[in-house]
């Protein structure tokens, strides 16, 4: 094994505390009677996108070097989508660079599952989160990937080192789609609608999975850079310099922006604004200097908690994890900001173009079908419960008496 | 609206990929206009979406 395929396997399995970390910011944003079910139902997702990646997902994202399918006209050449057999045959899983980048791609598809978890907590059915991830990992994410990685975008000079296309704009605009069908918690708008505040039940959680997240992103961030951008060992340095600047300048643009709308800085949107640096740099990260990534963080840091309290207010979208702002918004300002310091901005314009172009209405209609399939909704009982009791059957803290006044006989 | 909208987002994106197939790489400034004009459908049918999305949430109430 290279010492560059050293560097990037090790990025590589940090990849799971990314998703640890998302994981518990979306347990500890939701009300505590959902606790379990958002716990349980990310496992569900990293469990399913896994073998939805696994079935049929590599087959369609590849790797350069494998084969892919050719359109041919206007006297070039598009590859549209790679040819891999399903099930990962022919692909020796032995350090190669394509079966690293298997691997990578298996723990991405699930971080981009995760991402709606957040937008439907609270009211999103465990059956049809498992077909919205099937759905995601399997096809929507692979074919996005293969476009950005390796395939027509990138021979155009597209610029997404550690996926913030790719991951967390494809979850993000997924996210949304979620949500419009789904639409807001039950008493989140009152008869004027104007929304009602749902705080989060455990502020712990949301900021220990910041810090879990962190360290995640920069090993997504090097084992990207150095599988589809070209990056070699020395560069997880810059990556994890930009990486951290980006997201200490965000969190303080976040909480500075908090401060100077409520009077005091918000911890969970100081938080969320935290990720969406992490996000907003993933774009660039093996090419932006460290000052450009605290340009990066600072901006995503600034909007991500206008946009969550304007999505809230003005557009209705009841988003209790912030994944709109912080993945959509976040992602696709990185992916713009990483081609104005490549001087290339027409390109990742295009990239972008193909996001609300492709991926949200496929997202959408494909969830559109599911939901009527399998219902995605929870019920208006279940919701008042907590889908820890509808769903699971037990709460995540049965020794804490919550809620009484639903529970008392009237 | 939501109908509009959802098909003005895939028209804008072949407006964009149009560009790269028809055009020469040589016409920059041409690709680049297209490639906004493309962008600007998208914005258009987005606001329509989202539009769509905020009266059905005010008929709901």
């Amino acid at each position: 094994m290279t010492p560059d395929s050293a560097a990037a396997l090790a990025g590589i399995l940090l990849v799971p505390f990314a998703a640890l970390g998302l994981a518990l910011m979306n347990c500890g944003l939701c009300r505590s009677r959902n606790a379990a079910h958002v716990m349980m139902t990310s496992i569900a997702v990293l469990a399913v996108a896994a073998i939805a990646y696994f079935v049929c997902g590599f087959s369609w994202q590849g790797y350069p070097g494998l084969p892919v399918y050719v359109l041919r006209t206007g006297g070039k050449e598009w590859d549209w989508i790679a040819a891999q057999p399903f099930f990962l045959r022919k692909l020796p899983l032995e350090g190669s660079a394509a079966s690293l980048a298997a691997v990578l791609g298996m723990f991405s598809a699930g971080i981009a599952a995760l991402i709606p978890l957040g937008s439907g907590s609270e009211r999103w059915r465990v059956r049809a989160i498992c077909a919205s991830t099937a759905i995601l990992a399997g096809f929507v994410f692979p074919l996005f990937a293969h476009w950005a990685q390796t395939g027509w975008l990138a021979q155009l000079g597209y610029v997404d080192a550690g996926g913030a296309s790719t991951i967390h704009a494809v979850g993000g605009l997924t996210a949304l789609g979620i949500i419009w069908i789904l639409g807001p918690r039950r008493g989140k708008y009152n008869s004027d609608g104007m929304p009602l505040a749902m705080p989060g039940h455990h502020g712990v959680y949301v900021l220990g999975g910041c810090m879990l997240a962190w360290i995640g992103w920069i090993g997504l961030n090097s084992a990207g850079a150095i599988l589809f951008s070209a990056a070699h060992a020395g560069t997880v340095v810059r990556i994890a310099i930009d990486t951290t600047l980006a997201a200490s300048a965000a969190a303080l643009g976040a909480a500075l922006t908090t401060r100077a709308r409520f009077g005091k800085p918000d911890f969970s949107l100081s938080a969320n604004g935290w990720t969406g640096g992490l996000v907003a740099i993933s774009a660039g990260c093996a090419a932006v200097p460290p000052a450009g990534a605290v340009l990066i963080g600072l901006v995503a840091g600034a909007v991500v908690p206008l946009a969550i309290e304007q999505f809230e207010l003005r557009l209705s979208l009841d988003d209790p994890g912030g994944a709109v702002s912080v993945h959509a918004i976040g992602g696709i300002w990185g992916i713009l900001a990483a081609g104005m310091f490549a001087g290339q901005g027409v390109v990742q314009l295009i990239g972008v173009a193909t996001l609300f172009g492709f991926v949200l209405p496929v997202t959408y209609g494909l969830n559109v079908l599911i939901n009527r399939a399998v219902p995605m909704r929870a019920s208006a009982e279940g919701e008042r419960h907590g889908l820890d009791l509808h769903e699971l059957g037990a709460g995540a803290y049965p020794e804490f008496l919550t809620h009484t006044e639903e529970f008392l006989q009237r | 609206m939501k109908l509009a909208g959802f098909l003005l987002l895939p028209a804008g994106w072949l407006i964009v990929l149009c560009t790269q197939v028809l055009l020469a790489p040589g016409q920059n400034v041409a690709r680049t206009g297209f490639v906004f004009a493309g962008v600007c459908v998208e914005a258009l049918g987005l606001v329509l979406v989202v539009r769509a999305h905020i009266l059905r949430r005010g008929h709901r109430g």
